[in-house]
């Protein structure tokens, strides 16, 4: 060992937000293997079961969604809800963890990194999961004919924000966890509802009237509608541009709710 | 600004923190010098792990002065931790990643360079004796090898002051003294320990200075040796008997030595001359399961000093 050398002042090679995200890529690298299987099997199996089992049954007795074939009806609903799953496995118990259990928060704040670096890098790092599984979801869909247009290519960003606008929120509410009973309730009853009532499987004017606002005022009905009409080749900008601006106001707020909660737990 | 006091890397006065309405650590000074090695011994609960924080700039202080490298912690806290090595009570290593990734990640917490990382996660691994574990993942090693791992990630940015909170607790004799043995070269290396423990062996082998604390205040300081002449005696006659209640022993020996302290399973006779106590008490008749002479240790000092034990 050398004696402490003082004279290293030079500038960093990195900001410390890239430090985090850096951290958080390298834990992934050990497992990008596994992930990467589960990644392509799961639109897979939603299109071979709700695309192409129940959409022939659609097809056959209906002519499909408004004249729109079930296939490219559902598909790009579920691409978006996807991004809600993903955000929901890469923002619960990795945050409540490196809170909690193995003090992987603490251990980058007793260097120069602070808590907005913490934040911003372990976000962006969420953001690259959800990039990349959306990818692979399009890509998948793609090749059984789920699309009728190039305008999907714009359902990436549209399907990273949408997840980003669970995720962010859900930093939030994981970090105040002291237990994991709470993820439960968040799969429960706020996860599966949305799922099943944001105008993935049928339009929400199917749903009774007082239904309809819940939905209206989650961020996935928004990415849903936004998705579908890139997708379907029939874009509305300007409703469009409403979506994603509803979507940016819900990452705004949760960012403002995850920043006070690790700010709570994490400087005492 | 240039500090004008370059080698008083760290001081407090009246340095408080409270939580509500529990307050941890009460209105304590000290001030450590460059290449010193100061500790902070105390049981649990005296306030060293939260004077700990606030030293590493990661609690906020509650009241008082506190500088690091001149430096108030509140406004320079990123730049002030950039100068730290901090080797926390608990471990936080990255239970999952090989040895050497560990390194890497946390170097780049310090913005250097991937290069320079690898150069100093080689040297240090060395130094920690994990060469040969470098990458073996971080969760099957033992207890010593994690502590030992985790100094040497404290030490990737070059500090000018490590911070050890209770470096060795939990650990085998063994490994704490393999531990002792990399601490003390790092201090002959010239770099700036400030521990905290409970051991006072630790305490003994490591700290050029330390301060007591009990109960959030500093109720001594000075050097181990300095404490022990001051707090103590030279020696100190240790007797055990087959009762249940020692105190029932403390009047036979009442006058012996110059003080007297009784423990739930022994009576501890502070004398300068310890052989001497023991013929003394045995010419009264006293006859104790056991009788053991031994040299005055810091645990005797936080005896007078608190009227309690450290370690329960």
């Amino acid at each position: 060992m050398s004696a402490p050398d003082i004279t290293t002042n030079r500038p960093p090679a990195l900001a410390s937000w890239q430090a985090v995200f850096g951290s958080w890529f390298t834990a992934y690298k050990r497992t990008w293997r596994g992930s990467i299987f589960g990644r392509f099997l799961s639109p897979l199996m939603f299109l071979l079961s709700l695309g192409l089992g129940l959409g022939s049954l659609v097809d056959k007795s209906t002519g499909g969604v408004d004249g729109v074939p079930y296939l490219q009806f559902v598909v790009p609903g579920i691409v978006a809800a996807q991004s809600m799953w993903v955000a929901m496995g890469e923002s619960t118990y990795p945050v409540m963890g490196a809170i909690r259990w193995n003090a992987k928060y603490h251990a980058m704040l007793a260097t120069p990194v602070g808590i907005d670096d913490v934040l911003l890098g372990h976000l962006l790092y969420v953001a690259m999961q959800i990039t990349g599984a959306t990818a692979i979801f399009i890509g998948v869909a793609a090749l059984f004919g789920s699309f009728s247009s190039w305008w999907v290519l714009l359902c990436l960003p549209v399907t990273v924000l949408t997840g980003m606008s669970f995720t962010v929120p859900i930093f939030a509410f994981s970090a105040k966890q002291e237990t994991d009973s709470g993820f439960n309730i968040l799969f429960r009853f706020i996860m599966t509802p949305l799922f099943l009532f944001s105008g993935i499987f049928f339009p929400v004017s199917q749903l009774p009237a007082f239904m309809r606002p819940i939905a209206w005022v989650m961020p996935l009905w928004h990415g849903v509608q936004a998705d579908r009409s890139l997708a379907l080749g029939t874009p509305d900008f300007v409703a469009i541009a409403g979506h994603v601006a509803y979507l940016l106001v819900v990452i705004a707020v949760g960012g403002w709710l995850a920043r006070r909660a690790f700010i709570k737990r994490l400087v005492v | 600004m240039t500090d004008p006091h370059p080698d008083l890397l760290l001081h407090a006065t009246g340095l408080t923190k409270t939580f509500g309405s529990f307050t941890a650590v009460d209105g304590i000074d000290f001030a450590v010098q460059r290449g010193e090695s100061f500790g902070f011994l105390g049981p649990n609960g005296a306030g060293k792990s939260s004077t700990m924080k606030m030293v590493g700039c990661v609690s906020p202080v509650t009241g008082g002065v506190l500088r690091v490298f001149g430096q108030d912690p509140a406004t320079h806290g990123p730049a002030i931790r950039a100068r730290l090595g901090v080797v926390p009570q608990k471990d936080t290593l990255d239970e999952e990643l090989s040895v050497q990734e560990n390194l890497w990640i946390y170097g780049r917490y310090f913005g250097l360079s991937q290069r320079e990382v690898r150069a100093r996660t080689e040297e240090l691994l060395d130094f920690a004796q994990l060469s040969d574990r470098a990458k073996s993942t971080v969760e099957p090693l033992s207890g010593g090898m994690k502590r030992r791992l985790t100094i040497a990630r404290s030490l990737i940015s070059r500090p000018e002051i490590l911070l050890l909170d209770e470096p060795t607790t939990g650990l085998d004799p063994q490994a704490r003294h393999v531990l002792w043995d990399r601490l003390f070269r790092l201090k002959r290396s010239g770099v700036t320990l400030v521990l905290t423990t409970h051991y006072m062996d630790e305490a003994e082998q490591l700290c050029d200075r330390l301060v007591v604390m009990d109960h959030g205040k500093i109720v001594a300081e000075g050097s181990p040796r300095s404490l022990i002449t001051q707090y103590s005696t030279r020696e100190v006659l240790e007797l055990r008997f087959d009762t249940d209640d020692h105190a029932q022993h403390g009047e036979a020996i009442a006058g012996i030595g110059q003080r007297i302290e009784i423990l739930p399973d022994r009576l501890l006779v502070y004398t300068q001359d310890g052989d001497a106590a023991a013929a003394e008490a045995h010419t009264r008749g006293v006859r104790p399961l056991s009788a053991l002479v031994r040299r005055s240790t810091l645990e005797d000092v936080f005896l007078h000093l608190t009227g309690r034990t450290l370690v329960d």
